[in-house]
């Protein structure tokens, strides 16, 4: 197809027409989600084994139609494929069933039992996703094309609406008008903080200097945080418009896409949305003929978490290590450059050309007091459906992990939910009730954060999780200031101590004490919530860290040396996979006979534990005295 | 894959790059992604020459190839072995995977083998947590991984260029 120059609004709905006209008839669709997970699994060979059973099926005048399309928030289970109409999905597909698929389903009209989801709790099997309650309990705003478009395709996203808010604002909208919508619909920044967006831009559009910029932040940091990315490898086009409308209300000619180094994927779908706007008159000189410049370019991270600090990102953009500044003075005033900068997340912006489309009072119907609209969390760890999820603000946090995640497996107890990344804290499971909402989660010592929300059961240690969390932070402190440099640094050492079982009695008061030294004298907002894993875990799992400090004990059996591990004689068939694996030669015994263990050689190193398939390896409280002390080793520091 | 060596044009390269961004030094990380992507690392000789290219101190150069985890000044090995550290990942047992990897290869974090077959790089977050711990090597992704199938997975490289997926 040409690419048209769209030149005024009314080409824009032209295309809008065309594009909506071709997808409209009644051509069988097979829609094969191609992201990072389920390209991971396999979904490219999925993607080809189809292209040929199509080719095939062609030749007999059978027409389908084969669409890339990305996350459908399953991640778990995919590579997954939609096929309509009759919108059934199926999951785990390989393309030994693609033959199958085509013949039964497309051809036939049968659902395969095989391939569709089944309930991990019920047992019950479902074709459709708007009968899984994973899908029906989420309120899908950011995320309601995912699946349903070709994230490459630009005609794909402007068929479906896609660039209608942007034609509106450059029609019928002043730019204070704009950011009153904004204001109307009380979205707050997605990235974090919370702050809200409309405040945002008005300070900037105020702020003295020329030009101005604004900023895409793709540098999803947080381990255990795929939100973004989903967001731009699924629907790229949608941050593009909303950063556009930006730029009008703030008055900026340039705008910048800040990407993380690994999520290649999303670096090119950007690119690519970027491209195809700038070709279609979307972005560039005269956009839809309006008068209106604008243009924006893409920035691969390199690989350093502080970068997703806003000064620090900037000074990343200006080619300098990322170390953040003071903010005496904000960026919205000197930002990139020196200049008025407004600076995003991924998600706010998405939200944008939405609210402009259906209006601010729309969104803000939506939500609690203080937290409007919906939000996207990453669902994973301990978790049975784990992916990508959108709910009302306001729902609890219950809901989200026992209703849409489907709880935890294996019949393991719930402990805690971890959010808002290394700069957050555990919720335990007494205080799952609480709504999803900004203010709320800070007031339990943790936060929203960009989205990731980590399940974890009981046997997840919450001071080796503290321990992860410092590990990572020592290691990604920039070392500007010394707080943070030093701080995160002695916390992680005492916590290694405490996980290695050589705790001592006052560790956790020095912690304490170190976590207010970093609140108060931090530079940027890593330091300051560097204290949160530590003030989070010790508020709600004191008796754990007292536990390893004065038993050398690690209740949930995580911490290596902390506890033992024994031969369930009952259960133990003698196959000999764990007397293979050990690399002491503590485990003795007889073919087909209960082998033994004999603790005095044991190191406690767990191969046995990982190599039994009988359950008949236990973990246990080390009898006194019995700790070797030789053995006892933090691994993976 | 460049290894040191005195036909290699750095200046040239150098050149090219900088080229491409105008010579501005805003560009500098770009830059130094675009020379690692043709040697598989920044180069000493190229870093020199880019420094002089742009009129920035070398020491500028070093400074941003430091910081940045991506960014290396050695090269690595024919096989990259990417591990995901992320919280998911690392609750469900990267830990022991990246144990099991450094015994195996005896290297540490970053490091390469002896033989140049093999550079063992943990990361912090691939965001593919549905489907952790994740595993890459070079670009093809090794899902929920346990520590008794990394053997084989570092046999099927250490033996010749093979790939496999999904080894569960």
């Amino acid at each position: 197809m040409s690419v048209e120059h769209l030149t005024c609004p009314e080409d824009l709905a032209r295309l809008r027409l065309q594009s909506a006209r071709q997808t409209a008839e009644d051509t069988v669709t097979i829609a094969v989600c191609m992201d990072t997970c389920c390209c991971a699994k396999g979904a490219e060979d999925v993607w080809s084994a189809f292209e040929t059973a199509i080719g095939i099926a062609a030749e007999r005048g059978l027409h389908i139609e084969l669409k890339r399309t990305a996350c459908h928030g399953l991640c778990e289970r995919g590579p997954l494929v939609i096929i309509a109409p009759g919108d059934i999905l199926y999951q785990n597909v390989k393309p030994e069933n693609v033959t199958q698929i085509v013949e039964e389903t497309v051809v036939g009209g049968r659902v395969l039992e095989s391939l569709i989801y089944e309930d991990p709790e019920t047992g019950k099997k479902t074709a459709s996703p708007s009968e899984i309650p994973f899908y029906t309990k989420q309120m899908r705003l950011v995320l309601r094309h995912n699946g349903a478009i070709d994230p490459e395709s630009i005609d794909d996203y402007v068929a479906v609406g896609g660039y209608d808010a942007l034609a509106k604002v450059l029609t019928e909208m002043t730019p204070e008008q704009v950011i009153a919508e904004v204001e109307t619909s009380g979205l707050r920044g997605r990235g974090g903080g919370g702050f809200p967006t409309a405040r945002k831009w008005r300070s900037c559009r105020a702020a003295e200097g020329s030009p101005r910029y604004i900023i895409c932040n793709g540098d999803e940091g947080d381990p255990g945080a795929f939100m973004d990315r989903s967001i731009m490898e699924a629907n790229p086009h949608a941050v593009i418009e909303g950063m556009i409308i930006g730029a009008y209300a703030i008055g900026s000619p340039q705008g910048f896409v800040y990407v993380r180094n690994e999520y290649p994927l999303a670096v090119r779908r950007v690119r690519k949305a970027i491209e195809d706007a700038h070709e279609h008159g979307l972005l560039g000189d005269n956009i839809l003929g309006t008068g209106f410049d604008l243009d924006i370019t893409i920035n691969r991270g390199a690989g350093a978490f502080v970068c997703g600090e806003s000064t620090a990102l900037m000074a990343s953009l200006e080619g300098h290590p990322g170390e953040p500044r003071a903010k005496y003075v904000h960026t919205v005033e000197v930002g990139l450059h020196g200049k008025p900068t407004c600076l995003n997340n991924v998600e706010t912006w998405a939200n944008v050309p939405a609210i402009i489309s259906r209006g601010g009072k729309w969104f803000a119907s939506i939500g609690t007091e203080g937290s409007k609209g919906t939000k996207v969390f990453s669902l994973a760890g301990k978790i049975r459906n784990t992916g990508l999820v959108e709910v009302p603000m306001g729902m609890t946090l219950r809901e989200i992990v026992c209703g849409i995640g489907g709880g935890i497996p294996d019949g393991k107890r719930l402990k805690a939910v971890q959010t808002g990344g290394p700069s957050g804290g555990c919720i335990p499971e007494h205080l799952l009730d609480t709504p999803v909402d900004f203010d709320q989660l800070y007031d339990l010592g943790s936060m929203m954060g960009s989205g990731g929300l980590i399940v974890m059961d009981e046997d997840t240690c919450m001071v080796n999780v503290a321990r992860y969390f410092l590990t990572f932070l020592r290691e990604e402190s920039c070392g500007k200031c010394t707080a943070c440099r030093e701080g995160t640094a002695q916390m992680c050492d005492i916590l290694n101590r405490i996980c290695a079982g050589e705790g001592r009695e006052g560790d956790v008061e020095l912690l304490l004490d170190l976590c207010q030294i970093l609140e108060d004298a931090a530079l940027c907002a890593l330091g300051t919530s560097a204290a949160n894993p530590v003030r989070s875990t010790t508020r709600y799992f004191r008796d754990e860290y007292d536990q390893h400090i004065r038993d050398h004990y690690c209740p949930a059996h995580d911490c290596r040396g902390l506890f033992s591990y024994e031969i369930v004689v009952e259960e133990c068939r003698g196959c000999g996979a764990c007397l293979k694996e050990c690399p002491v030669e503590a485990i003795s015994g007889e073919k087909r006979k209960p082998h033994a263990l004999d603790q005095s050689l044991c190191v406690r190193c767990g191969a046995c534990f990982d190599a039994c398939s009988f359950s008949a390896i236990a973990r246990v409280k080390p009898r006194v005295g019995s700790i070797a002390s030789a053995a006892v080793q933090v691994e993976g520091s | 894959m460049a290894r040191a060596s005195v036909s290699i044009d750095y200046e040239g390269a150098s050149e090219a790059v900088a080229a491409a961004y105008g010579r501005d030094p805003n560009f500098v990380i770009p830059m130094l992604q675009d020379l690692q992507r043709e040697f598989g690392y920044i180069p000493s000789e190229a870093a020199i020459c880019m420094a002089r290219l742009l009129g920035i101190p070398l020491s500028q150069l070093y400074a941003v190839a430091t910081f940045y985890s991506s960014l290396r000044l050695t090269p690595c090995g024919d096989h990259v072995i990417t591990l995901c550290m992320g919280t998911v990942c690392y609750l469900k047992g990267s830990s022991k995977l990246a144990a099991r990897i450094q015994a195996s290869l005896n290297v540490g974090p970053g490091g390469t083998t002896a033989d140049g077959r093999f550079t063992f790089q943990p990361v912090n977050c691939l965001g593919a947590c549905g489907l952790a711990p994740v595993l890459v090597v070079d670009d093809t992704y090794f899902t929920e991984v346990k520590p008794i199938h990394v053997p084989d997975i570092i046999a099927r490289y250490a033996r010749k260029d093979g790939a496999a997926r999904d080894v569960r």
